[in-house]
């Protein structure tokens, strides 16, 4: 079996969840694997993830630079092909970094390349077989990657489940030194902080979330209507501010906010992986969906199939009805 | 600037219920179009050349019905359309096709060149590759483009939480496009007519001068043996009664959660 290697993404000192995820992701692929975690940075923080990470990992090599200090994937490509075995496995996270990474390294490391996995079922005669979706998580795939030159596989944040931490009490490795100058065409100049919005989605109790099934600008009303009538605030998925029918400030997701309400109703939401992950703390889902293989069904506790165009205002009706029944 | 968009014409999975048939999706009777995040990467191409002067060109790897999607784009604005066909291309997995476009980009030059930031089998991978096979800067989740000078852009990428994250970037090189980067212009029938005799070169293995063991089923070292529904876990409690009973249903859920008093 080859060596499996996963990057540890961080952010101020603090490893980001992935890493024991990846963890996780390593024994699917091999119950006995002693993988070693890579982590690339610089200074004190650096040093501080890498402590924290030897309790995970059997190995940890740790890349210091100082124009590592931000983690610019075109640099860190550059550094894991100079350290990188050929023919190892390597996990990355399938966010915003691993995105940006990982295509570009499979190339750089002759290997396969399997992004955005969600499941493995283990490796038979030299492919490592995992499970993919396809299609906004309509259907499934299983899929066979060659492990023969190698593969870099990115996993879907939140698809393993971290597990206790085993005391490993890894090794440390610095592997500083075997990284020459690294130079890129692409400069990190700045992060620019999202602005805050006229509504606080993420201090809700319920939130009225629409998706792409409102279909139309002047439709964003009956939601308003209906939010109006239970005291809520309307939030919304990704295709909605695409078509800025509502600011960014209103979007649930990896790139958008993460909420925590008692009540999520997902009007019209197909329910991709990015839109999921923005909602925290077990709220009842709600989801209303004229396409029943909506693979937000999934998700929901509640399903009704139906058009959300007609369910809403039928549904604000007798919000109305109901409270002006109580206040009577 | 000459810039290059790659593009792909995928089944409109907001338009389709999926049915599996074998051990693919049931591809009849399918609505086809073009990846949306490939629609907003052509139209800040053409947004791009409006301001700094160029043309842009469009190009998938596929077949003759592929061509629709070219000519929608080129109703839009893209002057010229690209379709690099050949059956020694099928069957290609994400590197198989990134080296069929490398090798087109070898033969012609481009300053920028663009994709969706995914299409439908949600890898997010040809740009990035691309970008790798030819030695080009390559950034991802592209929200903002803007040329500094001829050398060089400022771009903005999404990252978590709504943050941007602010790059500088050397040219020629290769940008993912998010979609929500611009409002994609309108395409009419008349567009559409007005293009409908223009020729689109078709270039194969042998044109592009490719060595065929490096693409299709031959090259490919990640295959999908199968498509599957996944059994479902808990899964939603589907409210079969009618409207007025599912609307009672929901609010007495409500209710019970203190979401509703």
């Amino acid at each position: 079996m080859a060596r499996i290697f996963a990057y540890v993404t961080h952010k101020n000192g603090v490893a980001d969840d992935s890493a024991l995820e990846l963890a996780a992701a390593v024994r699917k692929i091999d119950p006995a694997a002693a993988p070693t975690a890579i982590v690339t940075g610089c200074g004190i923080e650096l040093d501080t993830v890498c402590e924290a990470i030897r309790l995970s990992f059997a190995e940890v090599w740790k890349i210091a630079g100082d124009n590592l200090a931000y983690p610019n994937a075109e640099l860190v490509r550059k550094a894991l092909v100079q350290v990188l075995p050929i023919g190892s496995i390597v996990l990355l996270p399938h966010d915003h970094f691993g995105i940006d990474l990982g295509p570009g390294l499979s190339i750089k490391l002759n290997a396969a390349f399997a992004p955005d996995v969600l499941g493995i079922d283990g490796v038979e005669g030299g492919c490592l077989k995992v499970v993919r979706q396809e299609f906004g998580g309509q259907v499934s795939a299983h899929v066979r990657c060659d492990l023969s030159l190698g593969v870099v596989i990115s996993i879907r944040p939140g698809a393993f489940k971290a597990l206790e931490t085993v005391p490993a009490n890894g090794t440390m490795v610095n592997k500083s030194s075997g990284v020459g100058t690294l130079e890129s065409g692409r400069r990190y100049l700045e992060t620019i902080i999202a602005e805050s919005g006229d509504v606080d989605i993420t201090k809700h109790q319920v939130l009225v979330s629409i998706g792409r099934g409102i279909q139309d600008k002047d439709n964003v009303g009956i939601a308003e209507e209906l939010a109006e009538a239970l005291g809520a605030a309307v939030s919304c998925s990704r295709p909605v501010v695409d078509a800025k029918w509502l600011p960014k400030s209103r979007q649930v997701g990896s790139s958008g906010q993460t909420v925590k309400p008692k009540v999520y109703l997902a009007c019209g939401i197909s329910g991709s992986f990015q839109h999921l992950a923005g909602i925290k703390g077990s709220p009842l889902i709600v989801a209303i969906n004229k396409n029943p293989k909506a693979p937000i069904f999934q998700v929901a506790d509640v399903g009704i199939v139906d058009d959300i165009l007609e369910f809403i205002p039928e549904m604000t009706e007798k919000v109305l009805e109901a409270r002006g029944a109580k206040t009577r | 600037m000459e810039i290059l968009v790659c593009v792909k014409r995928v089944p409109d999975t907001t338009e389709n219920e999926l049915q599996l048939t074998g051990n693919d999706i049931d591809r009849d009777d399918l609505v086809y179009s073009i990846n949306e995040p490939d629609n907003y990467a052509v139209e800040e191409a053409l947004q791009i050349v409006a301001k700094t002067g160029g043309s842009v060109t469009v190009a998938t790897v596929g077949g003759e019905d592929d061509e629709e999607v070219l000519r929608r784009e080129m109703a839009m604005g893209a002057k010229q359309g690209v379709l690099l066909s050949d059956d020694a291309f099928n069957e290609s997995d994400g590197r198989g096709i990134a080296t069929v476009l490398a090798s087109y980009v070898g033969k012609n030059h481009y300053d920028l060149i663009l994709t969706g930031v995914q299409a439908d089998d949600g890898a997010a991978q040809v740009g990035g590759m691309l970008a790798a096979m030819l030695d080009y800067p390559f950034a991802s989740l592209v929200t903002s483009i803007e040329a500094l000078d001829g050398k060089k852009l400022r771009i903005s990428r999404e990252i978590e939480g709504g943050n941007k994250e602010m790059n500088e970037i050397d040219l020629p090189c290769v940008l993912s496009i998010q979609t929500g980067i611009n409002e994609p212009r309108y395409v009419g029938m008349k567009g559409i007519r007005q293009v409908a005799s223009v020729e689109i070169p078709a270039f194969g293995a042998a044109d592009l001068g490719l060595d065929t063991s490096a693409v299709g089923a031959a090259g490919a070292r990640v295959n999908r043996t199968d498509y599957f529904v996944p059994a479902l876990g808990k899964g939603a409690e589907i409210l079969q009664g009618s409207r007025e009973e599912n609307i009672d249903k929901v609010m007495e859920l409500m209710k019970a959660r203190g979401g509703l008093n």
